[in-house]
């Protein structure tokens, strides 16, 4: 065909099997987070602690006088409670994430390509959980391996072998309640901020409402009320830190499991071709 | 005879209480089919409920051979769909949309961005593809919603209202290009408009929907009609007790713009019979031209408007 015919075309080419699409719109939307230099520098910020961590158990590893800063399991958690303002900003980037869509109407045209609505939500949660995990699971299990590098043993690591699923499962739980919560939020407006502050507020808001029905009331249940406490319990148990817990840890799994149930019924009722208005 | 592309069997779809499509049954043949019907019509019901958007309480649908609601992924591989409202994802430039939607539909990236400089060029908007979609005029984001609908070149497409919002100019290139893709291109095409010369001028069949149900549908020729003739008529006078007379010896008549009514000749009948009818009623005719049976007439007799 010469280069000068700028006609249409039929095509003869392979197209991809269904199924796949999920993944050219996580692509997608992980390119355009990237493309964004606040973004970018929050994901680079997010590793200064772990940088000071490494110098941490470098230094514990080499120099005796600072056994201080010894490795502790504790010191694992610590990281990744470090880990949750970045981890916060991080969700709170994606507020556009449907929000964006729905005021573009764009949902229209991506679910009238031979793709479900399953794959669009998948698509659209892929990039903050793997931007959340990246800052939280991959440098804990970084400062892992740095650990036995430094020490030269494997001693530790086998000590405290609950660490790897204490690790696995608290990231995953922050990053699946996180995300879910916000795609959810993001399935409810047409505007991004609206839907950051939405979720801001909420997130301060139920942690203080929490304080406050607990003092009133004496009751520390209302804990399950509040994500960030529920997540803090998980956190210890899997960490085994000693102490009462506001809830048992079961409670607060079957809290995160509800608000992660409420988050895909709202994005299963929100997330569809046509907006009906009854 | 080749199958026809699309074929709706008692479907039903409503919207909770409100019934868009009732118990509508009608038969796309291949080429370019005009879905025609007043603004509420269910047109756009139609069509979403074909994409499997919204379910049907009953019936049956088939696209290109596909039972829609059992297989609307395989129906929406090979349909494009371009929407009556605009849609775009935000923040893109013209060719990674369009590239975009390629890839969604299951074009290989490369293959995606190739054929999106192709069919952005087709449409008319290649010296504008690198340009944010957001700041594209309504005619511009017309074509870019016709462009992404044909970028993984389907078999079908789905035209919701494609000349709403374009200039005289514009709206004319654009059913030039469906005219192309319809007749040149291998595409079947289903227009769904409730501008009457769009269909005409684009379609040979037509579908025409009030109320949610199909007020006729066949060859816009057929409808038309073999025999009989149509006149144009003004007269001055107290026309009620006229048109009651007409009636009453078998004319049919509508009105249109301009106190001008159209009035259908049967065969057999002689014109000139309107000139004693108004003359027995004291009027005056004022206007009395040959004209030619339209889509119009087919339209406004279906819709009961006569």
């Amino acid at each position: 065909m010469p280069i000068h015919d700028q006609g249409y075309r039929r095509y003869g080419g392979r197209r991809r099997a269904f199924g796949k699409a999920w993944w050219v719109i996580a692509r997608q939307q992980m390119r355009t987070m990237l493309s964004q230099k606040r973004y970018v520098a929050l994901l680079i910020l997010a590793w200064v602690p772990f940088v000071a961590r490494v110098v941490q158990i470098y230094l514990a590893a080499n120099f005796q006088q600072l056994s201080v800063l010894a490795t502790s399991a504790q010191l694992f958690r610590g990281f990744l409670d470090q880990q949750g303002v970045a981890v916060f900003l991080l969700i709170v980037g994606t507020s556009g994430a449907i929000a964006d869509d729905r005021r573009a109407n764009a949902l229209q045209v991506y679910l009238s390509k031979p793709l479900t609505r399953v794959e669009y939500i998948a698509g659209k949660l892929f990039t903050p959980i793997a931007f959340v995990l990246g800052i939280t699971l991959l440098p804990a299990l970084l400062l892992l391996l740095v650990h036995v590098a430094f020490s030269g043993s494997l001693s530790f690591v086998v000590q405290n072998l609950y660490l790897l699923p204490a690790i696995l499962l608290y990231s995953v739980v922050q990053a699946l309640l996180g995300t879910f919560t916000m795609m959810a939020l993001s399935s409810l407006s047409k505007s991004r901020r609206f839907t950051a502050l939405t979720f801001t507020g909420a997130f301060f808001f139920t942690a203080a409402m929490y304080q406050a029905l607990q003092r009133i009331t004496g009751s520390r249940l209302w804990a399950l009320l509040s994500p960030r406490d529920v997540v803090d319990v998980i956190g210890d148990a899997a960490f085994r830190v000693p102490g009462p817990r506001a809830v048992p840890v079961w409670a607060a799994l079957l809290a995160v499991v509800a608000m992660i149930g409420v988050s895909i019924l709202v994005l299963e009722r929100r997330v569809r071709g046509v907006e009906v208005v009854r | 005879m080749m199958p026809p592309v699309v074929e709706l069997q008692r479907v039903t779809v409503q919207y909770g209480a409100r019934t868009a499509l009732n118990d509508v049954s009608a038969v796309f043949p291949t080429g370019a089919v005009g879905l025609l019907g007043p603004n509420g019509a269910g047109k756009s019901t139609m069509l979403r409920a074909l994409l499997g958007f919204v379910p049907p309480t009953q019936g049956t649908l088939q696209v290109l051979g596909l039972d829609a609601a059992s297989s609307p992924l395989a129906v929406r591989a090979r349909v494009g769909y371009m929407p009556e409202t605009d849609g775009h994802i935000p923040g893109m430039n013209a060719i990674s949309f369009v590239a975009f939607c390629g890839e969604l539909s299951g074009l290989p990236r490369a293959d995606a961005m190739q054929r999106a400089h192709e069919v952005l060029f087709y449409v008319g908007l290649g010296e504008a593809r690198y340009r944010n979609v957001e700041t594209y005029s309504t005619g511009m984001k017309q074509r870019i919603k016709l462009a992404q609908a044909l970028v993984h070149d389907p078999d079908l497409l789905f035209l919701d209202e494609p000349t709403n919002g374009m200039d005289p100019k514009g709206r004319e290139e654009m059913l030039e290009l469906i005219l192309d893709i319809a007749r040149n291109k291998g595409m079947n095409v289903i227009l769904s408009s409730h501008l009457l010369p769009d269909v005409e001028h684009t379609c040979e069949h037509v579908v025409v929907l009030d109320k949610g149900s199909v007020a006729t549908q066949g060859r816009i020729d057929g409808l038309k009609g073999p025999g009989g003739s149509v006149v144009e008529l003004r007269v001055k006078g107290e026309p009620a007790p006229f048109l009651a007379a007409l009636a009453a010896a078998g004319f049919r008549v509508h009105d249109t713009v301009d106190d001008i009514m159209r009035v259908f000749v049967p065969e057999g009948h002689n014109p000139q019979a309107i000139f004693a009818l108004a003359a027995s009623h004291r009027l005056q005719v004022r206007h009395f031209r040959a004209s030619v049976e339209t889509l119009e007439d087919v339209f406004a007799k279906a819709v009961g408007e006569a």
